[in-house]
């Protein structure tokens, strides 16, 4: 049994078993070693969704208790980078999906093939991911206590994502939202990105500007805020708990950043085991449960960006 | 296998060839084992330390509260609130969840199945290295600087506290993990694994505890994973979903902790009822009363366990929410009452042997009803109040954790001992081990509930005079049962090294795991097992010569 347990951990020799080399000595065939792996997958992708399960009840608890934070801080989340990461995502799965069809063919090339662009995809997501994180924390909006951010760049990240009209009256400039600069404190240039900026502003969000101003009317006197705000009086003044949202956006995301870490781990030891050729019409089990639990990992992104990116 | 002496009645005697502990020897070839009986003997020692270490926190604590006042030397209130943390959390996290699934259960569930191995082998050893892993960073904490929130690490407390709160946490969220393993691992193994011809409602019901017991950790202990994730976030970061300083909710924390933990109480008693329904009927000669009646009521108890949970937060919830909460609380007893009225009925008209598992059985049958019951009045709202937070509660669930899951714990390791290490322990110490645990354990908690019902609140450091003399009683309990409890142990050690070889039937058990040799052959079964009942004695015959029993319809065939 021991000498069983080397061979599986190094990803199989050709090590002779009663039957196939593949089948473990305590299944009677490998259709009961196959279902019962299969069965064994779900039932922890089931212990995955109920992990996740304890942040979405945070979530939707919070979004209850209090909106405001969740309206005014997905302003700050780029919801272009945040659907390129989706697209991203769907395709890895479509690759990782072809490549169990391949494994099940016995299409060594294609199997590989699929599984190498499937790791692409993942790194390509957690790649914008740094992308928006980096974004973030380089204007201190850091989870829970340690945010700090800087008063001007929030404003100017508003004005540029949601003031359509503001934009289009002062130049404001959204280079925040793209990534490629950083705000000294009080920094604010004039850019020709406002296009792109007003671009991204759906109509639908025009109206959203006109309903916070209303509520943000009463700060139009002197509270001795700098020029920005008093010349923009509807900007969405921060809520008092709008770290909890960022909170929760962190763990949300870092946690399926963790999975995506992992999937990609069990992806590249299905790729190490596919070069030697393991897998085939007879056995492809690991590439199939590997498959589902990266299909999972797609799903619970598929309902965070909505969750968080999406909102009003 | 087939040697001559396998097909005589007599033949137990001596070592089994290649059996489990023997054909692989070195502390290397237990420590990468894949065997599912070497890793649960490997709980089972693993599992017995903690005990130990829990146990010794346990004597503390009622040592310090023998009298008002600073009892223990060196022992100030802030240390009294580690020591009983530590107590809480190495008993519930290290002890009483994983002891009857991962200890007994991993030796006894494939074999009960007549399979070679548990599904997933491999996961199963992983499952183990994780509880070491776990019980590691609690020893950490316990090294650091102890916590002191209690085993439920309530915020804000737990957030603001300056002990080592996190090694215990992570600690917790890792045993977390190697319970889901577990978990998962039996219930593949009981869908995927069993043999043509053995039918649901042919498996022994400790399968089915076992059963329910798995889904429980399946479902509910990923929550707990969270919940300590979010605790630890709270701490480090401040995220501000539990810490009201950040903004966060308390309360909120309450419920997540015991939406798992609430459920974390039927992982205890589960399998504890599952052990009962094997060995009453062994040891009563008599087929089980109400097999199905036992089996779904398991998973009942399972499905209620889930919805539950507001229970223990009767003071922050609304009315409504309290009266349902309330009401099925009291549902919870139904299904439990059903199996205890059914082993009753097993015993009636049975012929009793008063063997020391059957001994242990009948003190889980005296301990879980009162535990029980008392229950009830903790699920009541009006009496919830005046009881809520006192001595009360703890002996309530000191009479199911220790009472019933410990007890028959203990019960099931005399059970299975002879087939585990293949000695017979002494018939004598064990009984004394258990009458000694019994009263002892009673003189303990019997107190309690009235210092509980008297206004007595738990986890005090002190107490009014007015209270002594229970408190000293429950001490004296506590020392006595400790006694019991080093007797047992000096019993089962002292038998392997001394005991009488065991016959592979010795109590006259139908169900599979004792249709392989005692100790087991390291394939488990060195022919394919009969699937018969598992509670139909009527084919075993005594056999004075190898003090065992074999089964009549095979001859003179292997016991």
């Amino acid at each position: 049994m021991t000498t069983e347990t080397q061979v599986i951990d190094e990803g199989g020799h050709d090590h002779e078993h009663a039957h196939s080399p593949h089948l473990q000595h305590h299944f009677d065939t490998l259709d009961q070693q196959f279902n019962a792996g299969k069965l064994g997958m779900w039932l922890f992708l089931a212990t995955e969704i109920l992990l996740f399960g304890g942040l979405f009840v945070a979530y939707a608890i919070y979004r209850n208790l209090h909106p405001e934070i969740f309206e005014y801080g997905h302003h700050f989340l780029d919801p272009k980078l945040g659907g390129i990461n989706t697209a991203v995502l769907i395709l890895s799965s479509f690759t990782m999906a072809a490549a169990v069809r391949f494994a099940q063919e016995g299409k060594q090339g294609m199997l590989k093939l699929c599984l190498v662009l499937t790791l692409c995809g993942a790194c390509g997501f957690l790649g914008i991911k740094y992308i928006e994180y980096s974004h973030k924390m380089v204007h201190g909006i850091f989870p829970g206590k340690y945010y700090n951010p800087d008063e001007h760049i929030l404003e100017e990240e508003l004005l540029g994502a949601h003031g359509h009209g503001a934009v289009a009256e002062h130049g404001r400039d959204h280079a925040s939202s793209s990534g490629e600069e950083t705000h000294g404190e009080g920094a604010h240039e004039e850019s020709t990105q406002s296009a792109e900026a007003s671009a991204q502003a759906a109509p639908a969000e025009g109206e959203f500007v006109i309903e916070k101003s209303q509520i943000v009317e009463a700060p139009e006197g002197p509270e001795g805020m700098v020029g920005i705000v008093h010349e923009k009086p509807e900007l969405p003044k921060r809520p008092e708990k709008a770290h909890v949202f960022f909170g929760i956006y962190y763990l949300m995301t870092g946690l399926h950043g963790i999975h995506v870490l992992i999937g990609m781990c069990a992806i590249g030891w299905v790729f190490f085991r596919s070069t030697r050729g393991e897998f085939g019409p007879d056995y492809f089990t690991p590439v199939d449960l590997v498959g589902l639990y990266w299909h999972l990992v797609d799903l619970i992104w598929i309902y965070l960006f909505p969750l968080l990116y999406l909102i009003h | 296998m087939a040697t001559t002496t396998d097909t005589l009645p007599g033949r137990p005697y001596g070592e089994v060839e290649g059996n489990y502990l023997t054909h692989e020897r070195g502390l290397l070839s237990w420590l990468t084992t894949v065997d599912h009986k070497r890793i649960g003997v490997m709980y089972l020692a693993c599992i017995s330390g903690a005990f130990l270490l829990g146990g010794i926190f346990a004597m503390v604590i009622r040592w310090e509260l023998f009298s008002p006042g600073p009892t223990v030397p060196g022992l100030n209130a802030d240390r009294y609130n580690q020591i009983f943390t530590l107590h809480g959390a190495i008993m519930t996290f290290l002890v009483i969840i994983p002891g009857i699934p991962a200890a007994l259960g991993n030796f006894v569930l494939p074999m009960m199945l007549g399979a070679k191995d548990v599904a997933f082998p491999r996961l199963n050893l992983a499952s183990w290295y994780l509880w070491v892993t776990g019980a590691i960073f609690a020893v950490t904490s316990l090294v650091m600087s102890a916590a002191d929130t209690g085993w439920t690490f309530y915020t804000p407390y737990s957030t603001t506290t300056q002990t080592a709160v996190i090694p215990m946490t992570i600690g917790a969220f890792i045993l977390g993990f190697s319970s889901i393993f577990t978990g998962l691992n039996f219930i593949v193994t009981i869908h995927k694994m069993r043999p043509d011809g053995l039918t649901w409602f042919k498996l022994p019901l400790f399968l089915w505890g076992i059963y329910a017991t798995a889904i429980i950790q399946i479902i509910a202990t990923p929550v707990l994973g969270i919940t300590l994730l979010l605790l630890i976030a709270e701490r480090v970061l401040g995220v501000g979903i539990f810490d009201p300083t950040y903004g966060g909710d308390p309360v909120l924390f309450q419920h997540f902790f015991w939406f798992y933990s609430h459920p974390a109480v039927y992982i205890m008693i589960l399998p504890a009822m599952g052990i009962i329904s094997e060995m009453i009927p062994v040891f009563s000669r008599k087929h089980i009363f109400g097999y199905t009646a036992i089996a779904y009521s398991s998973i009942a108890i399972a499905m209620f366990s889930f919805i539950v949970w507001g229970h223990h937060m009767f003071a922050a919830m609304s009315p409504l929410a309290n009266m349902v909460f309330s009401a099925v609380t009291f549902s919870v007893s139904i299904p439990s009452a059903v199996k205890v009225f059914n082993w009753t009925a097993t015993m009636y008209k049975g012929s009793i042997r008063l063997a020391t598992p059957m001994l242990y059985a009948l003190s889980f049958l005296f301990l879980f009803t009162i535990g029980g019951l008392t229950g009830l009045y903790l699920a009541t709202l009006g009496t919830d109040i005046h009881l809520h937070d006192t001595y009360f509660v703890v002996a309530h669930f000191h009479y199911v954790m220790v009472g019933s899951t410990m007890i028959a714990f203990i019960g099931g390791l005399h059970y299975w001992w002879p087939k585990i290490f293949g000695k017979m322990y002494s018939e004598k110490w064990g009984n004394v081990g258990c009458i000694v645990t019994f009263l002892g354990f009673n003189i303990t908690f019997l107190p309690q509930f009235v210092l509980g019902m008297r206004g007595m609140p738990r986890r005090y450091y002190d107490y009014i005079p007015e209270f002594e003399a229970l408190h000293r009683l429950s001490s004296i309990g506590a020392f006595i049962m400790g006694i019991g409890l080093f007797v047992t142990l000096f019993c089962l050690v002292y038998s392997l090294f001394k005991g009488k070889p065991a016959p592979d039937n010795p109590w006259g058990s139908a169900s599979m795991e004792w249709q392989a040799t005692s100790p087991p052959h390291y394939h488990n079964f060195t022919k394919p097992p009969k699937v018969g009942d598992p509670y139909d004695y009527t084919d075993l015959v005594w056999d004075p010569k190898s003090e065992g029993y074999y089964r009549k319809a095979e001859g003179q065939g292997a016991a």
